[in-house]
């Protein structure tokens, strides 16, 4: 692909090189789907490659449970890029040569945008657990206030994976002229039981961490570190596969060895690495965070006011679709993206529908591979081709 | 090698509903987008296939049609169509059903191994037929059924199927003339348009 339009060294390496997140105030009042009004909030965002003259060629990256906006690029001092920086760049398949690339931070997350670690303006205090119920219908509204910020009337697509899908989803149904294309990776219409029992638990861990407070550790100088890395290490376990986890850790040990005659406790792999990644996420997320964006997902339910029925849901929206799953992902099975699909060809909607072979779990839509990049990219250069003809 | 079959165009309602069952690279569902204004979807499991159908902006459905079409209801379609690959399916009858339970109407088409090349392959060299139409050899061949156009209008008789209209095609010399006076014998691909 060509890198011709791009002026900076850096892009040869398919970099969208150093970034800087960018903060506004949106002080129009947001209501939200619970009946609270949000007077203003402040969302924090980036945006990579840039605006054609005809503002056609946004793309909104919609993030899931635990992203940020930070998608693409390297802040200053950092070796880690954005979290899906192997699918945003020059040259690659969401293309920041061809498209302008918006992706924001939710409201209700805490990276920057109003959430449970905002002052709550009524006491002066963190918001902590009082803050409002959220919805994806929310942080759809909430990201249209941005659109207008931006001047931009139109996205290109939307794109999201997981919770990010729903977003997509959602948009199509509740502002059909404001997108063209949602792509809606490793996604589902509704979490299963099983979905539900994962987020319980994970929120349960949180609660009973004695530093939890009833939500408002951030008053008693407290953090409840514990729970939280308990939550993220059940939600860890779901989102890889049983084959990759034999794979990557299979038996193997990191401390003591599993000989008669020793009384020297024993580390599997499995529970250091588990053990690392709940005290990491600990450090960054917040716990009110994850509870209420658990429990958006729990309640996302795209066809619950179309009389449960999808199809129903579906004739509302004009736009295309592209569908991904992968195969080894069982949080969001291939089987519920097929449902998502036929529901769209059942209600007449241009739709197309990948599904990848992969052993990463529902983790893979984040993860190099080369049949996805290729399918994602395939689908999203016949658009850019598209918008560039029409300029 | 490949026909030109732009003709079943006239079959196909503007702006019906088409399935097409192994849709290949999408350049058939492309055209019928084009010109009948078409809203299609291709069935396909080959990488290089989907990439093309979403190069040119084809819907494309990735699925494996030997497990079935059951998640497509009834009548959900005008038209459903399938381009060789009859011949490459496990139970070509019980497909044949699923066709015309899914859509009014199908379209099929599939290589007529009753062509003279085939059967003088067959019979002066003894070996199955390697030829511009069924480039295998029979080890590696995805075409898993051989028939001829007559054994497959003896099926549909059998199965209460209605054929509304033929075509025979042939590229080659002296088939594409002959093909009208002895069509068994010289038809290279023959094209089907059903309904139940």
């Amino acid at each position: 692909m060509s890198l011709e339009t791009s002026d900076n060294h850096n892009d040869l390496s398919g970099s969208v090189g150093l970034v800087k997140p960018q903060k506004v105030v949106i002080e129009q009042p947001l209501k939200l789907a619970c009946g609270v009004t949000l007077p203003s909030h402040t969302l924090a965002y980036e945006t990579y490659g840039s605006l054609n003259k005809d503002n056609t060629n946004a793309i909104l990256i919609c993030h899931a449970l635990s992203g940020n906006h930070h998608a693409a690029g390297f802040y200053q001092d950092d070796t880690k890029p954005g979290w899906w920086d192997q699918y945003i760049g020059p040259g690659k398949p969401i293309d920041s040569n061809r498209f302008y690339i918006v992706c924001v931070n939710n409201i209700g997350s805490c990276f920057g945008s109003t959430g449970p670690t905002s002052e709550n303006p009524q006491t002066g205090q963190p918001f902590g657990a009082d803050f409002p119920p959220l919805r994806a219908r929310d942080w759809v509204e909430s990201q249209k206030l941005l659109m207008e910020h931006l001047n931009i009337d139109c996205w290109a697509a939307v794109v999201g994976g997981s919770l990010g899908g729903m977003q997509a989803m959602r948009w199509s149904l509740e502002h059909p002229e404001k997108l063209q294309h949602a792509v809606v990776i490793a996604s589902a219409m509704k979490l299963t039981a099983q979905n539900i029992a994962f987020n319980e638990i994970a929120r349960k861990a949180i609660k009973s961490d004695a530093d939890f407070c009833d939500g408002n550790y951030l008053q008693h100088n407290k953090i409840p570190h514990r729970g939280l890395a308990l939550a993220r290490m059940i939600g860890h376990v779901t989102y890889l596969s049983d084959e990759l986890m034999g794979q990557k850790f299979g038996r193997d040990l990191k401390a003591g060895d599993l000989l008669q005659g020793k009384t020297e406790p024993v580390e599997f792999q499995i529970e250091s690495y588990l053990n690392y990644q709940g005290d990491k996420f600990s450090d960054f997320f917040d716990a009110n965070s994850y509870i209420l964006i658990t429990k958006m997902l729990d309640y996302f339910d795209l066809a619950r006011e179309y009389d449960h029925d999808p199809v129903a849901a579906f004739k509302h929206a004009t736009c295309k679709f592209l569908v991904i799953s992968f195969s080894s992902d069982w949080r969001f099975s291939p089987a519920r993206s097929r449902e998502i699909t036929d529901a769209l060809i059942a209600a007449g909607k241009n739709v197309s529908y990948i599904a990848i072979d992969s052993d990463h779990g529902h983790d893979a839509f984040l993860l190099p591979n080369q049949r996805y990049q290729q399918a994602l990219g395939d689908y999203l250069s016949k658009l850019a081709e598209k918008i560039e003809d029409a300029q | 090698m490949k026909h030109n079959i732009d003709f079943i165009e006239q079959w196909i309602e503007p702006g019906s509903r088409v399935l097409d069952v192994g849709c290949g690279d999408g350049s058939v569902l492309g055209s019928l987008r084009d010109q009948r204004n078409v809203l299609g979807y291709g069935l396909e499991i080959d990488p290089e296939s989907i990439s093309s159908c979403l190069e040119k902006g084809v819907n494309v459905i990735e699925q494996d049609l030997n497990k079935g079409l059951n998640n497509f209801t009834d009548q959900s379609f005008d038209t459903v169509l399938m381009t060789h690959t009859l011949q490459a399916l496990r139970y070509p009858h019980l497909v044949l059903d699923e066709i015309l339970r899914i859509g009014g109407k199908g379209i099929v088409t599939f290589p007529n191994f009753g062509n003279w090349r085939t059967r003088a392959y067959l019979s002066l060299r003894g070996r199955m037929p390697v030829t511009k139409q069924l480039t295998y050899q029979w080890y590696d061949t995805p075409n898993i059924h051989f028939f001829t156009y007559a054994d497959f209008e003896a099926l549909c008789k059998e199965r209460n199927i209605t054929i509304l209209h033929r075509q025979f095609l042939a590229n080659g010399f002296p088939d594409r003339l002959l093909k009208s006076v002895w069509p068994n014998l010289f038809t290279e691909t023959a094209v089907y348009h059903l309904s139940r």
